[in-house]
This record gives C-alpha cells, sequence and structure tokens, in this order.
C-alpha cells in the first residue's frame, strides 16, 4: 500500500468525525488502537501520566455510544466540528513492518449554538498496513494549548 | 446598585436554613464580597510542598484575587508571600513555577530584591531614598499552615486559625498520605485545567451531591456498564469499568455510603463506604503497605474509603484514588477547575496509574462525565436568572433542630453538607477584617 493511501486516510478520518459517522470512524482503529492526548509537553507515553485522553476502543466505543444517548444532557444542544487539516507528511515509513507515521498540523473548531472554540496543534496517526488496508494503531494529538484552563471538548480533535 | 456592597451584613439575608436566594450564584456584587470578605477570611489551598521540593523553588498562584508565591527559603521551610514588589506593585514572578536565582526574589521592573523570607536585600542607588517617612519594606509573609505537605493561607490577619478551621476534617488528609508506605505524598505532573463557564459554589457544592450522579451520568457511566456487560464471559475486567460502573450505582447506595459533616463548611461523604471500594487489590502495594505498618494498621488505612472530602471553600480531595480538585474563581460565573494527581511515594506505579486514570477520565476538559456535570451547573446558572422564585432549595432531610449547628453523620443524600457549607459562608462574608497597619 502507498504512503499516499496512508495520508489519504488522515484526511478521510477527520472527514468522518466532522460529519459525524463514528461507526465509520471507529472501524478505521485497530483493535489495539490507543487515541492520545497529552497533558504535557515531551509528554512519555503510558497510563503513569495525566493526559487530557488515553482511550482504547472500549472507551472510544463509550464515548461514541454516549454521543448518540438520549440521556447525554452536554449534547442536548448538539455540538458540530470542522477540522481544516494542513497537508499531512509522511513523519517515518518502515515497509518491512509495513507501519508508518503521519504528521499532520491542524486547525480545529467546534462550536453549539452560540459559542465556537477553536484550537490548533499537530496530530500524528501511526498506521499499520492490515489485510484491510491501513488501519490507525495510534493517534496521537498534540494541542498546542494543552497547558491552558480549556472549556468542555465535547467531539473527537 | 450597591444592595449588597453598601450593607454587606445584608447577604445574611441571602441564607436561610432551608434554602438560599439566587443572588448567591447570580450577583457580581456578591461575588465582589466573597472575593474580599469569604476568600481572605478561610483558609484557602496553595498548592502542594512537593512542588517546591529545594530551596529557591517557587509555584506561584491567585488566592482569590491576590497573586501569591509559595516558596521554599534557604531554611527549607515553605513560605507564602505576596507576589508583589513593595516598590512599584509589580508581580515579582510570572511563571507558574521556577526557581529563584541565587536564592532571591528579583523584581523584573527596578530590580529591587528580596531573599525567600521575604526580607527586602536590596534596592539600587539605595542614597536616593534617605529622608524618606516610610521605611523601605520587604514582602509581608502571609499567614500560612503545611499540614502534611498541603500548604493553605488566611490573607486576613485576624480569623479562625487552621486546626480550629478545619478540625477533624482533617483525617482525610491524613488518610490519604498515610496511603504512602512512606506517608508521603508528591504532585504527579502539572494539573487538568478545565474552565467552568459557572458560579465556584456549584461546583464545590456538587461533590457531596449523592442524588446527582444516577442521573447526570447516566449517558456515561450507565453506556460503560452496559458495553461491559456484553462483554464475553471471562473478559478482565478494565480498570476503567472499575472507575466508571460505580457512579451509576442506585440511590440505595448512595444514600448509606453516609456523609461527615464538620463545623465551618467542611464534609466528605463515604463514611461507610464508596464508589472507590471495590478497586481490585493490588498485591504489591498491600505488601509494603503491611510492611510499613503492619497488618492491622495497614488494613485500618486501605479500609477507609472516603469519596469527597470538601475542604470549604477551595478544595476537595479523594484521598482513596490520590487525586484533589481545586476552586479558583474568576468571576461570578466563570471557575477554573485544577484537578492534580499524586503519587503515594514508596507506591507501585499501578496506584499512580489508577489515579492518573481516574483524574483524566472525571476531570479532564475532554471528560464524559464531566461534560454532563459542567451542562448541568451553566443549566442552574441559565436558569436561575428565571424570577419565578428567588430562592433555592436545600431542603433535603432539613430538620429545624439544626439551628444549633449542623455536625454528625447523615445518610449521604441528606443536604445537610450544603446547609454547612452556607452556614460558613454566611459567617464568613460577615466577619469584618481588622485592616492592616
Amino acid at each position: 500500500m502507498s504512503a499516499q493511501s496512508a495520508i489519504d486516510l488522515v484526511y478521510y478520518e477527520a472527514r468522518l468525525i466532522d460529519e459525524k459517522r463514528f461507526d465509520e470512524w471507529y472501524e478505521l482503529f485497530t483493535d489495539d488502537a490507543l487515541y492520545w492526548m497529552p497533558l504535557s509537553r515531551d509528554q512519555p507515553i503510558g497510563e503513569t501520566y495525566t493526559s487530557l485522553l488515553y482511550e482504547d476502543k472500549l472507551l472510544l466505543k463509550v464515548r461514541i455510544e454516549r454521543l448518540r444517548h438520549p440521556n447525554a444532557f452536554s449534547q442536548h444542544q448538539p455540538s458540530f466540528s470542522q477540522h481544516v487539516l494542513q497537508q499531512p507528511a509522511l513523519e517515518s515509513n518502515d515497509p518491512a513492518s509495513g507501519r508508518c507515521v503521519i504528521r499532520t498540523p491542524f486547525i480545529y473548531v467546534e462550536t453549539k449554538r452560540d459559542t465556537q472554540l477553536m484550537l490548533a496543534g499537530v496530530a500524528f496517526h501511526h498506521v499499520a498496513s492490515t489485510p484491510g488496508g491501513w488501519k490507525i494503531h495510534m493517534k496521537k494529538v498534540e494541542l498546542l494549548n494543552r497547558d491552558a484552563a480549556l472549556p468542555s471538548i465535547e467531539l473527537l480533535i | 446598585m450597591n444592595r449588597y456592597s453598601a450593607d454587606p451584613a445584608s447577604v445574611r439575608g441571602l441564607v436561610r436554613p432551608d434554602c438560599i436566594h439566587r443572588d448567591v450564584y447570580l450577583d457580581p456584587e456578591v461575588f465582589d464580597l466573597e472575593m474580599e470578605r469569604l476568600w481572605r477570611n478561610a483558609w484557602i489551598y496553595v498548592g502542594h510542598d512537593s512542588q517546591v521540593p529545594n530551596p529557591g523553588d517557587f509555584y506561584s498562584a491567585q488566592i482569590g484575587r491576590e497573586p501569591v508565591i509559595m516558596v521554599r527559603g534557604t531554611d527549607t521551610k515553605v513560605r507564602v508571600l505576596p507576589n508583589r514588589c513593595s516598590h512599584k506593585g509589580t508581580k515579582l514572578v510570572s511563571a507558574t513555577q521556577g526557581h529563584c536565582q541565587a536564592g532571591l526574589l528579583r523584581c523584573p521592573y527596578h530590580g529591587w530584591t528580596y531573599r525567600l523570607d521575604g526580607t527586602l536585600r536590596s534596592v539600587p542607588m539605595k542614597s536616593g531614598y534617605e529622608g524618606v517617612q516610610e521605611p523601605l519594606r520587604g514582602l509581608t509573609e502571609l499567614n500560612s499552615f503545611n499540614y502534611r505537605g498541603f500548604v493553605f493561607v488566611r490573607l486576613a490577619h485576624e480569623g479562625l486559625g487552621f486546626q480550629e478551621f478545619f478540625g477533624d476534617s482533617l483525617t482525610s488528609i491524613d488518610n490519604m498520605v498515610d496511603r504512602s508506605p512512606e506517608g508521603r505524598l508528591e504532585v504527579a505532573g502539572p494539573p487538568l485545567r478545565y474552565l467552568h463557564d459557572c458560579n465556584w459554589k456549584m461546583y464545590v457544592e456538587n461533590l457531596n451531591d449523592a442524588m446527582h450522579p444516577m442521573v447526570a451520568h447516566e449517558s456515561s457511566a450507565g453506556t460503560a456498564k452496559r458495553l461491559w456487560n456484553s462483554a464475553p464471559p471471562g473478559t478482565p475486567k478494565p480498570m476503567v469499568i472499575e472507575q466508571f460502573t460505580p457512579f451509576v450505582n442506585d440511590y440505595e447506595f448512595f444514600e448509606k455510603m453516609g456523609v461527615k459533616v464538620y463545623p465551618h463548611g467542611h464534609s466528605y461523604t463515604g463514611v461507610n463506604f464508596s464508589i472507590h471500594s471495590s478497586y481490585s487489590s493490588v498485591g504489591e502495594y498491600e505488601k509494603r503497605m503491611v510492611a510499613a505498618y503492619g497488618e492491622e494498621r495497614a488494613r485500618a488505612i486501605l479500609s477507609e474509603a472516603r469519596h469527597n472530602t470538601v475542604y470549604y471553600p477551595s478544595l476537595t480531595i479523594k484521598g482513596a484514588i490520590q487525586t484533589i480538585r481545586v476552586a479558583r474563581p474568576l468571576a461570578v460565573d466563570k471557575t477554573l477547575i485544577e484537578s492534580w494527581t499524586f503519587r503515594l511515594v514508596g507506591a507501585p506505579d499501578e496506584i499512580l496509574a489508577r489515579s492518573a486514570t481516574y483524574s483524566r477520565l472525571i476531570n479532564a476538559p475532554t471528560s464524559m462525565v464531566g461534560h454532563d456535570d459542567l451542562h448541568c451547573y451553566r443549566a442552574i446558572q441559565e436558569g436561575l436568572a428565571s424570577a419565578s422564585s428567588n430562592w433555592v432549595s436545600l431542603h433535603r432531610n432539613f430538620t429545624p433542630t439544626e439551628s444549633a449547628g449542623i455536625t454528625g453523620t447523615f445518610g449521604a443524600t441528606n443536604e445537610a453538607p450544603m446547609r454547612g457549607q452556607y452556614r460558613a459562608w454566611a459567617e464568613l462574608m460577615t466577619q469584618v477584617e481588622i485592616p492592616p497597619a
């Protein structure tokens, strides 16, 4: 599989979130996937460090199921998101193991009626070649202002 | 309007034995008075002394509206100083934390320097100040108290002493510290910082509100529980499921958990057990605890699983899971909640991972649980704009005999802790401070 098709996956993943096609989005991840938003700069990976998000597929499932739960009160006035991605770039590529890392600076906008939140950062997609095509085995999102006092971030960056 | 500022004693009328006036959450004048009185008369949490491990290390914070520095002196004592040069008033340190070069605080504007105990060390071109009536001053050390690593400050010159203010509620801090085989805690990393667009008191009240989890958190914890129930038999129970599912336990569970109420607004839920009681044990940790304390004492420490302890008005702690949440009011409808994770010194990493996981799941701006809590606070902030009634209910299990004082142990769905908070609120709001010389 080409590196270009891995880059296409990054665009597609953002589009699925923005269109709230969460079940399709969920299938883009390997069974052992991790979605990680570190809290500090240069934070090592691992659960002994407090993160903004550190979710396996079980927690991601809880998250997307909650979003459509009739008593998800914070979503009775629904949130919407828009990713604006800079050209994703191949950060590293290991054809032997069928893995590569793609780096994508982004701006993320989340709205709820009259409030709008805008965040910037860099996403790292660690993707693996599988019989079903490229899948994400880790998505790491480094928010630019991850040390700031942040309001609720309700959807997925 | 000057409704309250012209007559501060009038705020007493906002608190009745079983209800409160909506202005306590809505009125900017009441908020101003809280900053001038309550947040100066009470003992407010500044930080943990492990944030300043070495002489010269500092941590800066805002207490009410006042910038302060927590600094460890060359004598290793931790002090709290005003973050304000006594010359022109410049903030001496602007970083959240750091180290004072050469053991001195140096003003970035005109270079006045202070020793770490606040005394003035040097002023450039001192000769120009001869004959001034007011002697050149250092920084006046604030009244602070370091209780087993937790550093509090009382900005007012007069008021209740630390021990008198917190009394036996300090046993919750004791239990949190005793859970370390070495009797020591360390802050583990920076805090989660979650901006709440609501009044600070809604947040603090909610920490001992046992009637909301099964309603507000049905969509998150309830979903986690449902997904777990459909997992194939024999699947090992993940830590996140252990932490999520007790949130949707039934009313009986939360009632029987129990709440203990102390004077001056402090209280804790989880007298008998709590949502933290059924976490799976970590064998290596228990082994180290028994080695450090002996079997009986180790069991006694670990069998306390208090839920939330409120150190009114600023600090709430979860000793059983080693996380704390600090309320920093910013405006009448804006509050910063900082959630800190602690390491039990001498405990294995699994325990820290459990604490960091809990903080993230419950307290992060990305938390599914937090989203619904904040939604409810915000809905109160907006709903109370309705003038259909001026009064907000604190009625649950109210008894008129409470007029003699609200202390003791109750069923945890009792709103006694909130009534106790407002009793303290009225006292702290009407104590008149003796102004500094």
